[in-house]
């Protein structure tokens, strides 16, 4: 009797070991699925990038067709000239909202601002461009870096809002309440207690916004539209990564295409740079807790 | 007896959240320096009573009050009563110890003052070492000021919250279930907190410990089911209790 239990345990038990190791390889399959096109375009970009990436990549103007050599350097600027406009207007709009919607989103106003923000993360950034060039291009009858800067502000601020909801959330109400016990008014508690101890996730929102809108280009097409030149004004078409890499990777030019090789692998590495001090800043905040 | 100076006068007070009223006509007078100790079963509206006389239970959603509760003869509930200001004069001890995560020691005592506006350096460091040798942490935190409050022991991190309650200077403290998330040794000294800290604050804490009760306090009230059944010196109220429910309670018969 004994005997018979034991063997059928014995074969319960290893049933469960091959199941265990199925799960395990299936698991493990999934993540290299994940992992692998990853990689594929990491490495194809990193080889056809680095040929073109030197010196004068940084410092020079684009070159003039049949021409080899130049660089990006203008857009480059430009690129951060447009993404620090859309984060200048970004980052206050989203961190406000994001602050309204957690500590005082009740209402009919919060229920109608939080599903506009839902609906806005999701419109595609074509559309947001568009709206930008009927609203402010076609009036100035001018590309300009407002008007980029503007359409990524656009595309930026829905994703802070609901980052800094979502990590304001997370700071427990008696946190708020002890704040408010200790006689301090709320807007108070809000801002030296509950936003105070949420920077770092808050900040970790912004990076991954600006990653995000870092590497637009639709709605720079036909906003800030792209110069060949430094840029010179606000009010003027400005230049921008995204943009030239996309103007040089249509081109018939064997030259250009190694260019927007390099521009695309430097845009890639400072994405991955974005992303990964973000994740960093996190990581040192929750491990700062206990 | 020369009759102390009242400070609380609560005059049927009623509370509750949506259609459910949970506090049901509570009156007591409490005076300058009294230790009131509030027990009763869980869920028989402790809690809730003494949030309403901080005016904390108004952040509740859906919760309402009814009548009077006034502090040195001001009702708390009056039209134009700032809950702000009655807040900076009732502070408050919670069950769990809260310090807010991401400021240091210091900057958790300080809080009270500094984010309301009160920046003289000198000042403030004179009034966080003094409330926290007051609530008897300063020997062990003082020479790690700087780190996370939050890196404390619990039963450091109550008297922490304690020394940023003494630090705005209310006239009453208002204690829920203090040492309930503790464990004995960190218990007895906060009791032991308590008691020195009665000499200059009017105290009310609610415990659901009655050995507590009858240790500390000199005052207790017995709630059952959101009513006020017996108040009265804590010895007699132990010993010779008017009420039967309270002998129920006491004796260990329900709760
Ligand atoms: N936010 C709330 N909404 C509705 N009912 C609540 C809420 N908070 C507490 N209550 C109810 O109020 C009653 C009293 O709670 P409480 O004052 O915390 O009691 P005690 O502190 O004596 O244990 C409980 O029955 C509880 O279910
Ligand atoms: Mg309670």
């Amino acid at each position: 009797m004994k005997g018979i239990h034991s063997s059928f345990m014995l074969e319960l038990s290893a049933g469960r070991k091959v199941r265990n190791c199925a799960a395990q390889i299936l698991i493990s399959l999934a993540a290299l699925l994940a992992i692998v096109p990853l990689v594929f375009v990491f490495v194809h970009v990193i080889k056809s990038g680095m040929p073109a990436l030197n010196l004068a990549f940084f410092t020079s103007l684009p070159s003039p067709v049949g021409q080899s050599g130049g660089g990006m350097a203008n857009s480059l600027i430009g690129s951060l000239i447009l993404v620090v406009f859309g984060t200048v207007i970004g980052i206050p709009i989203g961190v406000f909202g994001g602050v309204f919607l957690s500590e005082y989103g009740k209402g009919k106003i919060a229920f109608f601002m939080r599903f506009s923000v839902d609906l806005l993360t999701s419109v595609p950034s074509i559309v947001v461009g568009l709206y930008i060039y009927s609203m402010v291009v076609v009036p100035t009858k001018t590309f300009s870096a407002y008007a980029g800067g503007l359409a990524l502000s656009i595309l930026m601020f829905p994703f802070v809002v609901k980052t800094t909801e979502e990590v304001l959330r997370l700071i427990p109400q008696h946190i708020r309440e002890a704040g408010l016990a200790l006689g301090i008014p709320r807007w108070r508690v809000i801002v030296s207690i509950v936003l105070k101890g949420a920077i770092p996730s808050v900040t970790t929102g912004i990076l991954l916004g600006i990653a995000r809108i870092a590497g637009e280009t639709a709605p720079l097409l036909f906003t800030a539209f792209g110069n060949r030149f430094w840029p010179h004004g606000l009010n003027e078409p400005m230049p921008s990564l995204p943009v030239q890499i996309y103007s040089y990777a249509i081109s018939p030019f064997e030259e250009w295409h190694k260019q927007a090789w390099a521009g695309a692998l430097l845009l890639m590495s400072m994405v991955f740079l974005f992303n990964l001090v973000a994740r960093l800043l996190l990581f040192r905040d929750k491990s700062g807790h206990n | 007896m020369v009759q102390k100076e009242l400070v609380l006068s609560i005059k049927d007070l009623h509370a509750g959240f949506g259609s459910a009223e949970i506090v049901k006509g509570i009156s007591m007078d409490i005076h300058r320096q009294d230790l009131v100790a509030l027990i009763g079963p869980s869920g028989c509206g402790k809690s809730t009573f003494l949030r309403c006389l901080n005016r904390l239970h108004e952040e509740t959603e859906g919760a309402w009050v009814r009548g009077k509760a006034e502090l040195f003869q001001q009702d708390l509930y009056e039209r134009g009563a700032d809950p702000v200001e009655i807040r900076s004069k009732i502070g408050m001890v919670f069950q769990k110890p809260n310090p807010f995560p991401s400021m240091s020691i210091y900057d958790n005592v300080a809080a009270g003052l500094t984010i309301r506006g009160i920046k003289k350096r000198s000042y403030v460091a004179d009034v966080v070492e003094y409330c926290l040798k007051q609530a008897a942490l300063w020997e062990e935190v003082k020479d790690k000021l700087k780190a996370p409050g939050t890196s404390l022991s619990g039963g450091q991190q109550q008297r922490l919250c304690i020394a940023r309650t003494l630090a705005i200077n209310p006239p009453v403290i208002l204690m829920d279930e203090p040492t309930s998330a503790l464990d004995p040794i960190s218990t007895a000294k906060i009791e032991e907190l308590i008691t020195e800290l009665r000499k200059q604050v009017t105290i009310i804490i609610v415990t659901h410990n009655m050995q507590q009760a009858a240790r500390i306090s000199d005052k207790t009230a017995f709630f059952l089911l959101g009513e006020l059944i017996e108040y009265g010196a804590t010895s007699e109220v132990f010993t010779t209790p008017r009420e039967k429910k309270t002998e129920s309670y006491i004796t260990g018969r329900f709760g």
